[in-house]
């Protein structure tokens, strides 16, 4: 499995994102800068240059019409994914932490941060995706945060539930069309920032991260922790993988600490666990900084991971990869 | 202000000082408080009386009355003199008069005798279950963070907890030498642990202790602390320790009743006499200080350039009311062979050995002694000495003295090895020469072989390190007793600088440690069981009593400590938070240098062995179980097969068992997913709308290449 390394960022990657047919990568890092490449060879497509700030967060609608950016310049600004050219920005008070369509692509919610007397806040756009339509200036509804902040959100299937992922470890559940609050757990050890969360392909299920050094997988429904991945190293990030049921996992040590300590010490490798028996099976190496994103290609046949050390790894699995399995797997029944 | 101070006057009048005066009175002169009452006097008739008087005292009742000058001056008295020995059969006891008044008094003592009641006798827990595991695996301790926990070795997998305690201990733990009791050191004090529960066995106060060291036959405890103990004006009411210890630095107890035997104050190097000397002193602690003879019978201590203090326990007063002086003298070992008592004679004599510099135009020399009868049995002069280190052969049959030393010049230093043959006639010396110096040397436990390191003279302005060299030696092969010391191999250019023999001797481990750059491990067999292997250096026509084989190499990063189990079969090297903070944690490796588990552990401190009591079988049966090692290793091989098959076999079913969970759940919830579209009026799969559009189609791969000419130029070759 030889990686292609994409060497179009200055600064450190903050989210990377493949759109639905898998063809084509998003990257965001703290340059200002969003890139697309081919994810087959590695090729930069394009950039997307208007954000006057670093960039946290990137998201493309299902039919790679339109791409969502949230940066600390404090906007959402929508593009155009062909050409580039943006549609759309809303301003906020604050820094822009995390957007995501949801799976039918006419929503878009966007997690903000809590700075200088604002409260961090979750708000959700409706969307039409058509480049030639006028997008509404103002929120369905906004989801305000009174205790801990919300670091990370996504959708469930069928738009029926917003989840967050909290500052201090919390994972809750909101109310797709309102915005309120119906379930809570402490997913994650108390006062363990969640750094991740990512869905299922079909929505029913999702995998949260934290610097609590674990990942967790969770029902959409109930917020019930069905897996639990047990790690040395503070998590940055958690992906689940389609076909096999695996899952990939990022951190490393913090990036503020890593100067002290040797790269070896620094834990900078890609884990993969078994999804179902919780196992880890395998490592990546490569990054010389902690890794910060990891996206899988819808079909699972590829991933790519984001590095603070300002790389994009993208890998194409091998005949091995997909062979893989446990003696209980191989039988049937 | 001034109108408002007179207020304050006023208020002052009105504060209740009785609190403070209660505390701060002074006692009134009793004027008793320079007598002393001395006890145990011999009781005389009335025509030696004369000779009793000499004694300071006047009655033969037993008892006499002094008086002194100063109260200070009867406080000394009490503290210096009490518990003299006058002659063989008495000792007097001198005490305060006013604290004989004060815990004498009418009433305090009851006049009728009263039998002390016994308490009935509880069963305690065998100090020692550990031994009787059904599998007779042996257990470690690991202190990690702030938890220290105790574990069963369970060779490859998790190891088995038998107890974890969350702040268990304030700086370090540590086995007592049989294994015996877990130490726990604390602010206050250290305190002993043991038996199935784990409860507290002993508690030893000493304020900010810093080290701890147990007599050979956990008898006896030494306590160490940098703090000379101050023992405050008023003591609270249970402060565990005397005015006596005022200013003491080591504390040795009795384990078995807790009770405190004596308590030391550091030796002071004289400071103007050699001020660097004393430097070096404060500096290196070298630690254990008071040295144990193998059977706690002595304990002793060096005096630097004066004596040795040998103390008898459990009186702890001097051998023969003396310290044996030995001018000069820098260190000292106990012998550790278990003595026993020659025919005719009462007490076992034993054998230390010290050593003494070059002084005053006399060479340097390595003296024996033995004691009870501080007889110097063999001495051997030695010159240009620098420093000396005493290594004992585990038996005690053989002592290797270091001498590190340097040319005329004093330019260059070399090592030369000094083998006193103690166990045989006359004490015969052999000696190894060498031209580098030796850094480390270790003898094999109960044999009669060893291995040292020397390290390559330093390259001035060299950024790397030396490198050092292994010699491996074993005695020739001699018809009765031992042959000579031969070299049998020397490994070059090597960075290790430590040796680690197996407790059961013919396994050595060689490691580098506490190194940025180097981490090796070498596992070697002295006695391999194969071919005799070709040793290039050793003599052709001699035949050694060794075949040398490396069986493993290695590498553990970080690599700080290492421990063989005590029983030579495994060995554990852990990387210490203490020494840095890379990888933490442990390796378990088989004697053969396999690699059994590896954990990484945040914070790691400490991994140690509980050592194992020596055994209780006689050496035939010893020999017995040799003998018919392939019967029993045949029984454990199928106990290893059977547990290795049940645990398999957990892990398939609970497998299966996750994996049919995890498979029902997710028919259940896409069942529901679909019902729920279905509802919305949506098509059951949302992919099935976009698949009929793309025509179910396998993904092309299109391929262009385009050539491009960048530049072209031609150029003539000569």
């Amino acid at each position: 499995m030889r990686p292609i390394l994409l060497q179009g960022h200055e600064r450190s990657l903050t989210q990377i994102k493949y759109n639905k047919d898998g063809d084509l990568l998003f990257s965001t890092a703290k340059d200002h800068v969003v890139c697309a490449w081919y994810s087959v060879n590695g090729e930069r497509v394009g950039t997307y240059k208007g954000h006057v700030g670093a960039l946290w967060t990137v998201d493309v609608d299902p039919a790679t019409t339109l791409l969502a950016t949230g940066s600390a310049d404090n906007t959402i600004r929508i593009w155009d994914v062909r050409t580039g050219k943006q549609l759309k920005m809303w301003e906020f008070p604050t820094a822009v932490k995390r957007v995501e369509f949801s799976e039918d692509g006419t929503l878009l919610l966007a997690v903000t941060e809590q700075r200088m007397g604002h409260l961090g806040t979750v708000v959700v756009f409706p969307i039409t995706v058509d480049l030639e339509a006028e997008q509404v200036d103002e929120p369905n509804f906004t989801i305000t945060f009174r205790e801990s902040k919300a670091t990370v959100a996504a959708w469930s299937y069928l738009n029926k539930y917003i989840i967050t992922g909290h500052e201090d470890g919390r994972v809750s559940q909101y109310d797709g069309k309102t915005g309120e609050l119906i379930r809570d757990v402490q997913a994650h050890e108390l006062d363990m920032q969640i750094t991740d969360i990512q869905m299922a392909p079909d929505r029913t299920y999702f995998i949260t991260c934290s610097k609590d050094k674990t990942a967790k997988i969770l029902d959409v429904n109930e917020l019930k922790v069905m897996k639990t991945y047990v790690t040395d190293t503070p998590l940055n990030t958690a992906a689940l993988t389609p076909k096999k049921d695996f899952v990939i996992l990022g951190g490393g040590q913090e990036a503020r600490d890593v100067t002290t300590t040797s790269q070896r010490q620094g834990k900078f490798e890609a884990r993969f666990y078994h999804k179902i028996f919780e196992d880890e099976i395998g490592r990546v190496k490569g990054h010389f900084g902690p890794l910060n994103t990891i996206a899988v290609h819808p079909q699972g046949v590829g991933y790519a991971s984001g590095g603070e050390d300002g790389y994009v790894r993208v890998h194409h699995f091998d005949k091995p990869y997909f062979d893989f399995a446990y003696e209980v797997e191989k039988m049937k029944g | 202000m001034a109108p408002r101070r007179e207020d304050e006057h006023e208020d002052d009048e009105e504060i209740d000082f009785t609190d403070l005066r209660e505390r701060y009175e002074v006692q009134l002169d009793e004027g008793l408080d320079t007598f002393v009452v001395v006890d145990g006097c011999p009781k005389v008739p009335a025509d030696s009386r004369p000779k009793l008087i000499k004694l300071d005292t006047n009655t033969t009742e037993g008892y006499a009355f002094v008086e002194y000058n100063t109260p200070d001056q009867a406080l000394l008295a009490c503290k210096q003199l009490n518990g003299m020995a006058l002659d063989r059969k008495h000792t007097v006891s001198i005490n305060k008069l006013t604290d004989i008044e004060h815990f004498g008094r009418e009433g305090r003592i009851k006049e009728e005798y009263v039998e002390p009641e016994i308490e009935p006798f509880a069963e305690q827990e065998h100090l020692r279950s550990w031994l009787s595991d059904i599998n007779s695996r042996d257990q470690f301790i690991m202190y990690r963070s702030e938890n220290v926990g105790v574990f069963w070795n369970k060779k490859k997998d998790v190891p088995e907890p038998v107890i974890d305690r969350a702040g268990w201990t304030e700086s370090f733990v540590q086995w007592s030498p049989q294994g015996t009791f877990l130490t726990s050191v604390h602010g206050q004090g250290v305190q002993l642990w043991g038996g199935a529960s784990w409860k507290r066995i002993m508690r030893f106060a000493h304020p900010i202790v810093n080290l701890v060291d147990f007599s050979p036959n956990e008898k006896y405890l030494v306590t160490w602390s940098n703090k000379p103990i101050s023992i405050p004006e008023n003591p609270p009411p249970n402060f565990p320790l005397g005015p006596d210890e005022d200013g003491k630095s080591f504390i040795i107890w009795d384990i078995k009743t807790g009770n405190l035997l004596r308590s030391f104050t550091s030796v002071e190097v004289t400071g103007d006499r050699d001020a660097e000397l004393f430097e070096k002193s404060r500096k290196k602690v070298s630690w254990p200080v008071f040295k144990w003879s193998s059977d706690d019978k002595y304990v002793a201590r060096v005096v630097p350039e004066q004596s040795i203090q040998v103390f008898e326990t459990p009186s702890m007063l001097l051998l023969g009311k003396k310290a044996i002086k030995i001018e000069g003298v820098v260190d000292f070992e106990w012998s550790p062979s278990i003595p026993t008592a020659e025919k005719g004679k009462k007490e076992p004599e034993q054998l230390l050995c010290y050593w003494t510099p070059e002084m005053n135009n006399q060479t340097a020399r390595v003296g024996l002694m033995s004691i009870p009868s501080k007889e110097i049995i063999r001495t051997r002069n030695l010159v240009n000495v620098s420093d000396c280190k005493l290594h004992w052969q585990s038996e005690g049959k053989y002592l290797c003295v270091k001498v590190d030393r340097h040319t005329k010049t004093k330019k260059s230093m070399y090592t030369s090895l000094e083998f006193f043959r103690v166990k045989e006639k006359n004490i015969p010396v052999e000696i190894v020469e060498l031209k580098q110096v030796v850094i480390n040397f270790a003898w094999e436990p109960k044999g009669d072989r060893f291995v040292f390191i020397t390290v390559d003279e330093a390259i001035q302005g060299a950024q790397v390190a030396p490198k050092t060299s292994v010699h491996f030696y074993a005695p020739e092969k001699i018809k009765n007793g031992v042959g000579e010391f031969c070299l049998v191999k020397t490994v070059e250019k090597k960075n290790s600088n430590a040796i680690y023999w197996s407790p059961k001797g013919r396994f050595a481990l060689i490691a580098t440690v506490h190194s940025q750059q180097s981490f090796d491990l070498e596992f070697w067999d002295f006695d391999f069981e194969g071919e005799k292997q070709k040793q290039d250096k050793a003599s052709k026509n001699k035949d050694l009593a060794a075949n040398l084989m490396l069986m493993g190499t290695s590498e553990h990063y970080g690599l700080t400590d290492v421990e063989w189990d005590p029983t030579g079969r495994y060995v554990a090297t852990s990387a210490s938070m203490w020494k840095h903070a890379m990888e933490n944690g442990y390796h378990l490796w088989d004697f053969k240098g396999y690699l059994l588990r590896e954990e990484h552990i945040d914070k790691f401190k400490q991994f140690l062995w509980r050592p194992r009591p020596p055994t209780m079988l006689s050496k035939e049966e010893q020999k017995q179980i040799r003998k018919n090692l392939r019967e029993y290793s045949k029984q454990f091989d199928e106990e290893d097969q059977f547990e290795a098959d049940v645990a398999n076999k957990e892990v398939l079913e609970a497998r299966k068992r996750q994996l049919d969970e995890w498979r029902a759940w997710r028919a259940r919830i896409e069942k529901e997913v679909r019902w729920e579209r279905v509802d919305l009026g949506l098509p059951e799969d949302p992919e099935e709308a976009l698949r009929e559009a793309a025509g179910e189609e396998e993904d092309k791969v299109v391929e262009e290449i385009i050539e491009e000419v960048i530049s072209e130029h031609e150029e003539e070759i000569a």
